[in-house]
């Protein structure tokens, strides 16, 4: 007599087998056996054939409205979700190549050809073949939610945040402003999670999260106020274009170093990594979680990071303004590859904070040089600098 | 919710009680018990014990020689400096002496094995911090020590060098050559780890005025070693009590007046560049001759005690053997520094911030293995 559990793992075990064979074996027999028995059935054909021949593929996608230009292609793959996955994926890989070189070790080496390039796919299939805990005091619904409630909230600050004047998702004229009401709902993720496992390790790393908030927040948003100014608009295109003669790094130094503190606060990286600081309280809020649900709450964080890492890109390198012999999108993911390093970087060098000194920085340094800096803006807007 | 899983002890509402170890990325094989208030450190109370394995017990049951392996066990990243007071002590008993090169070798190894040790304890405490290159750099450069010494006792970790009469084998003819490289290498590694760590602003905010013990309560509470000679005290039993031939060479004892965690860091790492120099002047002093006195048949001493105290890496270390004249020792008393040291831990976290837990802890390098013996 078999349990359920049982039976519904024989079912996924099962279909998981038909997904591995149906394009390799079952497709290709139905295909021949179609075409010899000669019946003409167009939808039938269409999707065998699609299923073995991605050009194909492709076609039959456009015709039902899913094709490049499509919004859902937009949304799922490129310049959306899947896209930003796979650069959080690579700047995983990235940030321990370059934390290995730092540290005169190798890193990743073995999977893939060359320099562990594969790295990523093995840590996804080690997760995936985890088994997911979900502790018994937890509150389980909140503990299901927290993984995808954080992947969605990464996965949504990049609606408006646009890669060139042709690649976007969505346009809007407060395109700034949207992702920063959307970032402010992060630590409310990890608020659940911390809560709902149960565990007082995650509880108070789950309070730091929220102390951590407030420690730079503000500073966050008073350091872009000065690039509105400048360009009296909050509209993103627009304040790429009026870095076409001079990057905004320039007139606006003071903020770009505010706003890159910042980030690293908001990312949890060192030395502001105080929710999750391993030597002190286990892993903070990411204690209770296992498999695949860490591994979408680490795929969260690192989609935050690259939508952070693009937005410091347009506000203060120019972002896709460069010399016309590249492709505006190229310039864009190279500057953008710049300052993921920049961001990765400080994890080599520094030790970890204290609570009072984060908060110390936060509204003793980084608040007042974020006023000063709106004086700076003020006065530059007023002699016309930009 | 049902909070059954985050059981608030009943202290007034507030309090949490953190179990922190055996199993925590911070603790290593002990349980401290943690009781906070907000970000405070009401109470703190440190649970020994999760490695006694009765190594005093287990050595009236072996032979003199016998214990040797088994008594480094305890500290194996400090496997000399744990086993020469006992094989001193034993000596004693059994009434032999090494000889003037065997005496040497001894020095050598054991601030080659303080050397280790402490770069494991830089390493450790890097990561604590949250500093996962001073985890790494330290832990890479003490391989080059460690391979010095596996040139000279035949073994990475657990050497057992050092045995009564004499040390095992003679030291490579190529061996001042191969210290004085490595040296050089490790004298510029120093300064970088200075630029990184060190004199790192973050490094300093997170441990000066950390965790204060002043000199008074470090007389008190019997604190050893680095610890104690972060309070200001230049006590060493090296110079105190010369074992060995330390008394023919030349060293400083550093010492600092803070008491602080970070001069604790900085007396460990000056310890680092006075080892080096003792064995650079041993080097020069040691001349050929006998390295063993060869005892026929089973050593066996004539019954009475002894007494010896040395200088182990994390402190002042003693061995006390009581002999009824029989193959084996009747009775072995370790006293280990780190033993003293936990005493005083919890002495420093209470009213410290929990972040400052890893910070304390491991600035007094204590090593569970080495209490629980």
């Amino acid at each position: 007599m078999e349990t359920f559990e049982e039976f519904v793992k024989r079912i996924l075990t099962i279909l998981f087998w038909l997904i591995i064979i149906s394009p390799l074996i079952i497709f290709p027999i139905l295909f021949v056996v179609v075409g010899l028995l000669g019946i003409d059935v167009t939808i039938v054909n269409e999707i065998l054939t699609a299923a073995i021949d991605p050009l194909k593929a492709i076609k039959l996608a456009e015709r039902y409205g899913l094709g490049f230009s499509s919004t859902f292609f937009k949304i799922a793959a490129f310049p959306g979700f899947t896209f930003a996955a796979l650069v959080a994926t690579l700047t995983i890989l990235y940030e321990r190549k370059l934390m290995a070189k730092v540290q005169l070790r190798v890193g990743p080496l073995y999977a893939g050809r060359f320099e562990g390039i594969l790295q990523p796919i093995a840590d996804l299939f080690k997760l995936l073949g985890k088994e997911l805990v979900v502790p018994e005091k937890a509150d389980k619904m909140f503990f299901w939610a927290a993984p995808i409630l954080s992947i969605g909230l990464a996965a949504s600050l990049l609606a408006v945040i646009p890669l060139s004047p042709t690649i976007y998702i969505a346009r809007s004229e407060f395109s700034l402003l949207i992702p920063f009401a959307i970032l402010g709902f992060s630590p409310l993720v990890v608020l659940i999670a911390a809560w709902a496992s149960s565990n007082k390790f995650a509880f108070i790393g789950g309070l730091r999260a929220l102390h951590q908030l407030a420690a730079y927040e503000i500073p966050m948003l008073l350091s872009i106020l000065g690039i509105v100014i400048l360009t009296g608009s909050f509209d993103l295109m627009k304040i790429v274009e009026a870095q076409k003669d001079m990057w905004f790094i320039f007139p606006q130094f003071l903020a770009a170093i505010i706003f890159y503190i910042t980030i690293l606060s908001e990312l949890e990286r060192i030395p502001f990594d105080l929710p999750e600081a391993e030597t002190e309280i286990v892993s903070g809020w990411l204690t209770e979680y296992t498999g695949m649900h860490f591994g979408l709450l680490q795929l969260g964080v690192y989609m935050k990071f690259y939508a952070l890492a693009l937005l410091f890109t347009l506000l203060f390198l120019g972002g896709w303004n460069g010399p016309a012999f590249l492709p505006p999108i190229v310039w864009l993911l190279g500057k953008l590859f710049f300052v993921i390093t920049i961001i990765i970087f400080p994890r080599a060098v520094l030790p970890r904070l204290r609570m009072d000194q984060l908060i110390r920085i936060g509204w003793a340094w980084l608040i007042a040089l974020s006023f000063i800096n709106i004086f700076i803006a003020v006065i530059e807007s007023s002699l016309g600098v930009i | 919710m049902q909070n059954a899983g985050m059981n608030i002890e009943d202290k007034g509402g507030d309090q949490l009680v953190l179990h922190v170890g055996p199993q925590h990325p911070g603790s290593g094989h002990f349980r401290l018990i943690i009781t906070v208030d907000g970000d405070y450190i009401v109470g703190a109370k440190p649970d020994p014990g999760y490695v006694h394995r009765g190594a005093e017990k287990m050595a009236e049951y072996r032979d003199y020689i016998q214990n040797i392996p088994h008594l480094e066990r305890p500290v194996i990243i400090d496997a000399t400096g744990v086993t020469l007071p006992y094989v001193l002590t034993a000596e004693r008993i059994i009434d032999v002496e090494a000889p003037e090169r065997a005496q040497y070798i001894r020095m050598i190894m054991a601030e080659l094995n303080r050397i280790i040790s402490h770069l494991y304890w830089l390493g450790i405490y890097g990561i604590f911090l949250g500093h996962s290159t001073m985890f790494m750099w330290p832990m890479g450069d003490r391989e080059l020590f460690i391979d010095l010494a596996e040139s000279i006792g035949g073994t990475r970790v657990t050497f057992s060098y050092v045995v009564p009469g004499g040390v095992r084998n003679d030291i490579p003819t190529n061996l001042k050559e191969r210290a004085l490289k490595t040296f050089d290498y490790f004298e510029k590694r120093i300064e970088e780890y200075k630029k990184i760590f060190f004199n790192n602003p973050i490094m300093t905010a997170r441990t000066e005025s950390i965790g204060t013990m002043s000199q008074a309560d470090a007389i008190k509470l019997g604190i050893t070693g680095s610890n104690l000679r972060a309070t200001g005290i230049d006590s060493d039993t090296r110079k105190d009590e010369p074992y060995c031939l330390y008394d023919r060479v030349d060293f400083e004892i550093p010492t600092r007046k803070e008491g602080d965690s970070y001069a604790r860091c900085i007396v460990r790492l000056e310890e680092l560049q006075q080892s080096m120099n003792i064995i650079k002047q041993v080097l020069d002093l040691i001349e050929p001759g006998p390295i063993k006195q060869v005892i026929g048949g089973v050593m066996r001493g004539e019954p009475g005690e002894a007494f010896v105290r040395t200088e182990a890496a994390r402190g002042t270390m003693f061995y006390h053997i009581v002999s009824d004249g029989e193959k084996q020792p009747y009775r072995v008393k370790i006293s280990v520094p780190s033993f003293r040291n936990l005493i005083g831990m919890t002495h420093l976290l209470v009213g410290s911030k929990l972040a400052d837990m890893p910070a304390i802890y491991w600035s007094l390098d204590y090593w569970p293995v080495e209490a629980d013996r």
